[in-house]
């Protein structure tokens, strides 16, 4: 049989989602899928197009992995785009002359702008907001421009004006309607917006009517003539008052569209050719078109889904429709709007509340029988959203007094909270990839029991994040219900996390495991609990890791000051801050490897691993180095490793601040503290990001203004992107936030919890994060900062007080009754270097014994 | 079987090992606290055998002691020498005493 050939025009986030839908639920082997794409790279996040301003490159919104097309078989087109098709002999013509022969053809062009027909509007100075290529172009013209206009003061409107902000522009919104976010909001809510964005710098005008755009300004290049008589000056202007459906095409090949545009569908998402389908932004359905990512998402599965099973598909898995609350930030503040906002519904009620001070508003718009919610709108605070879309879309009845869905703390009415229990198993949590309370149900009920495993296997909560609480609230109670003690403690030896364990050591000043152990332990203690109180007793008290009542918590590697190998050697890794090290220093480096013998490598952390030393040896070969001017470079321990740095400023011609400078400063500000798990830091002098920065725990990449700070990405087996926590700090701001960050993470973290998967399962994310750092919402900041201060003050380089301790010493014999070495460490040659001999290369005889079992 | 000096209990610290040459074997001594008591098992990892035990944590499971290797954390009973990950790496277990604060081992 041969395949069924599948052409999918257009490879936007729907079109490209459609393909990840299809893949998941066949095997695409049996498919011959050939994408057109138009735009010159493959699907990218347009949701968050602004962020590409803030030092985001094309490639970091792109959403397809790296070779995923080529690992499944798509012949992907980018840069061709379909121009003509045949509908009786199914075949696409392509801009390049291709000709493509399809079984099922979908549909995926997506929209245009809107542009107001408005006299001068083709000048070189008008720009649209709506692909990578546009923002290039207004990213260019701003840098000779003072001011810039956005037209349309609609939720793209205020994006593209958040765009121009960031570029550091006059920025002016013009809207045609008398308040902001018509669609969206109610007319308080408009202006309580309005408020907040004017006082951010950027100047609204609405109720204005263009008339025309010429050349002919004063102070800039251009003017704006409005219907009132009044005139706006600017040096270049942005559309961004809307969309429109792509339907060109399919209106050439006489597909039947909508009233309002758009290509119409049925309920399956087939158009009026049922072998061709249509979704996202170009379809339409009942005459409607939605220009939101999620009820196009929506329609790519139910399009999947009818091409598998190809009769009527059932009810509940068809289009019905997709509502359009949303939850957003515009220019930094807080939008949110559910369902009939503006209260058109007969009869309907509404429950106000206010607070110019706080700068917040909230309305919700109920039903006459005040039983269910029809809207709502929040402007300023949107912690209600999640709670209140449930409500609206499951039909919930309303509490007595709605109005303490919305009220603060402080009004004194306790605020109903929404129970998971409350929502029906077919209750959407997450939006963005349509995912219900009952598949979550399902995902617990298979074993996974954190958010970070829901996340992963259900894809809730991996798109915008918002629904995160709901999920974990469901998550928390579908354990409760199956009878799961969530538990969180560290071992059998303390009934307690080790976030609980940290604050008893800190509150009691205990100092000592056995004192913590007889307090609030059982037991002996294990290899889980020991090391974990070492690290914190170190975090919290600067104690050298090496007393002698603390030996017994440490792992060897923290015991010896090296990294065991699978031989029983040791390696040596002096640090090299920022990647610095002097000829003098390298040359004293290679005579120490050179008279021990020591295999050489330069690790992944920019500095020089010496590898294979024996444990008696390792006080001689540190006091040579230290006499050398290294210090131990913390290799074998869970604390800040380094920061990795490129070349920056001082000699690339790329580089915009001092790299290396700021990398060498910060490797040694918090060199030495223990964390809960190893720490790795990247500085990088300019976008190109050449350290990698965005892979590390903690990232810096400098702008023109000073440095972004990126937090919890990781790489190793499950990379993670960081996350961007604050833009353009001065370098005293950053080190405030750095210590900050440091010192949060090792009060909070679980044992062993890198920070990517610790900002994974703190609630609320980044943004809850940033509250923290940023703006001190729990009032700990003076303490973190002073808790590092004491750190800081107390590192001491553990080689030199070592060797300087002759009852330290002791500990590096092999043999306690002997002066022998271990004579089953062999080296054999290999690349003019060596490595541990294998046990068969050091026991060719044996044959057969338990101790010849192969480990690996 | 002759017991063999190998060291004064004070020369261990508590709640860590040693490892003491014994006849030609490597045996990991262990000194769970600050008592007069010692426990003996062989010093190599029988998956990497490399011999580091005397280097792992002495851990509390199923109310015994055992020692968690450096290695990969595989735990060995410090009475039986039993591997509670997998027994056929069961490893020797040797009787190891402190008589007036010197330590002894038979091997």
């Amino acid at each position: 049989m041969s395949k069924l050939k599948l052409v999918v025009i257009g490879n936007g986030m729907v079109g490209h989602r459609y393909i990840e839908d299809l893949v998941e639920k066949t095997e695409l082997a049996q498919f011959e899928l050939t994408v057109f794409c138009e735009e010159p790279r493959v699907a990218y996040d347009r949701v968050h197009l602004s962020s590409y301003f803030s030092h985001h490159t094309a490639d970091e919104l792109s959403l397809v992995k790296e070779g995923f097309y080529d690992k499944h078989g798509v012949t992907m087109l980018v840069g061709e785009r379909a121009i003509n098709v045949n509908r009786d002999k199914r075949i696409v013509y392509s801009s390049t002359g291709r000709e493509v022969q399809y079984d099922k053809l979908i549909m995926v062009t997506g929209s245009y702008p809107f542009v107001p027909p408005i006299k001068g509007r083709e000048s070189k100075d008008c720009f649209v907001y709506r692909t990578i290529e546009d923002l290039k172009a207004i990213e260019a013209c701003a840098k000779h421009s003072n001011v810039g206009v956005v037209v349309g003061g609609g939720l793209l409107g205020l994006e593209a004006a958040g765009a121009l902000k960031a570029l550091g522009v006059e920025t002016h919104v013009v809207e045609f309607a008398p308040k902001l976010m018509a669609e969206q909001l109610d007319l308080a809510g408009g202006n309580q917006l309005r408020q907040k964005i004017e006082s951010m710098g950027v100047h609204v005008h609405t109720s204005k009517n263009t008339l025309e755009i010429a050349p002919q300004g004063i102070t800039s290049r251009n003017v704006m003539r409005f219907a009132d008589g009044t005139e706006l000056e600017t040096d270049f202007i942005v559309f961004s008052a809307g969309i429109r459906p792509q339907d060109k095409l399919a209106r050439e090949m006489n597909l039947t569209t909508g009233a309002r545009g758009g290509i119409a569908i049925n309920d399956c998402c087939q158009t009026s050719d049922p072998d061709i389908y249509a979704i996202g932004e170009c379809a339409s359905w009942n005459d409607m078109f939605y220009g939101l990512v999620a009820p196009g998402y929506k329609m790519a599965t139910v399009a999947v889904d009818h091409l598998i099973h190809g009769q009527q598909l059932p009810a509940e898995s068809q289009f019905a429709g997709a509502d359009m609350s949303a939850k957003l930030k515009l220019l930094g503040v807080k939008v949110g709007s559910i369902g009939d906002a503006n209260g058109r519904t007969p009869n309907c009620k509404s429950y106000v509340y206010q607070n110019e001070e706080l700068e917040v508003y909230k309305r919700l718009i109920v039903s006459a029988d005040n039983k269910k919610l029809l809207g709502a709108v929040m402007v300023g605070d949107t912690s209600d959203y999640g709670d209140l879309l449930q409500l609206m879309l499951n039909e919930i009845d309303l509490p007595e007094h709605p109005d303490t869905l919305i009220l603060p703390a402080h009004a004194g009415a306790e605020k109903p909270t929404l129970g998971a229990d409350a929502l029906p198993e077919s209750a959407v949590i997450c939006s963005c990839f349509d995912v219900t309370k009952g598949k979550i149900a399902t995902a617990v009920a298979d074993g996974h029991h954190t958010v970070a495993e829901v996340k992963a296997a259900t894809g809730a909560g991996t798109g915008c994040g918002g629904c995160i609480p709901l999920v974990t609230s469901v998550l928390n109670a579908e354990l409760a219900k199956a009878g799961v003690e969530v538990k969180n403690d560290v071992c059998e030896h303390f009934a307690y996390s080790r976030q609980e364990l940290f604050h008893l050591i800190r509150i009691e000043e205990i100092k000592t495991f056995d004192e913590l152990l007889a307090k609030h332990g059982s037991g002996y203690g294990c290899e889980v609990c020991k090391p974990l109180v070492g690290s914190i007793l170190a975090s919290c008290w600067g104690e050298h890791i090496l007393k002698p009542e603390l030996v017994k918590l440490h792992d060897t590697n923290d015991n010896f000051l090296g990294n065991i190998q699978k031989d029983g050697t040791y390696s040596v890794i002096p640090r090299m801050a920022g990647g610095e090290v002097t000829p003098q220093a390298l040359a004293a480096l290679a005579k120490v490897a050179a008279e021990y013998s020591l295999y050489t490598k330069i690790t992944g952390a920019q500095r020089i691993g010496l590898f294979g030393a024996q444990k008696d040896d390792l006080p001689a070969i540190w006091k040579k180095l230290i006499a050398a001017g290294y210090e131990t470079g913390q290799a074998y321990a869970k604390a800040l490793r380094m920061a990795k740095t490129c070349v920056g400023s001082t000699w690339c011609r790329y580089g915009v601040q001092d790299s290396v400078g700021l990398g060498v400063m910060i490797e040694n500000r918090y060199k030495g503290i223990r964390t809960p798990h190893k720490m790795k830091f990247g500085v990088s002098g300019c976008t190109r990001e050449c350290a990698e920065a965005q892979g590390k725990d903690l990232g810096i990449i400098a702008t023109d203004a000073g440095w972004n700070m990126y937090v919890c990405g990781n790489g190793g087996m499950k990379p993670r992107h960081a996350d961007l926590l604050a833009s353009d700090l001065d370098k005293a701001t950053l080190i405030k936030y750095i210590d900050r960050f440091m010192m949060f993470y090792i009060r909070t973290a679980a044992p062993l919890q890198r920070t990517s998967v610790w900002l994974e399962n703190l609630e609320g994310g980044v943004d809850y994060l940033r509250e923290v750092i940023v703006d001190d919402k729990l009032g700990i900041n003076d303490q973190l900062e002073a808790d590092v201060a004491k750190l800081v003050a107390e590192y001491r380089c553990e080689w030199t007080d070592t060797i300087d301790n002759p009852q330290q010493l002791k500990r590096f014999a092999h043999f306690i009754n002997s002066d022998e070495r271990d004579a089953n460490v062999v080296f054999v040659p290999e690349r003019a270097q060596h490595r541990p001999a294998t046990f068969s290369e050091k026991n060719p005889q044996v044959k057969g014994d338990i101790l010849h079992v192969a480990a690996e | 079987m002759a017991f063999t000096t190998i060291c004064n209990i004070d020369d261990i610290i508590p709640g860590t090992g040693v490892c003491a040459l014994v006849a030609g074997e490597q045996v990991a001594l262990f000194r769970p606290t600050a008592d007069q008591q010692v426990l003996a098992i062989s010093n190599t990892d029988p998956f990497f055998k490399a011999n580091v035990l005397s280097r792992g944590l002495i851990c509390q499971h199923q109310g015994e002691l055992w020692v968690a290797s450096p290695l990969k954390k595989q735990r060995f009973n410090l009475s039986t020498g039993v591997c509670m990950e997998n027994p056929e790496f069961n490893i020797k277990a040797y009787q190891a005493r402190v008589v007036d604060g010197v330590v002894e081992v038979a091997a």
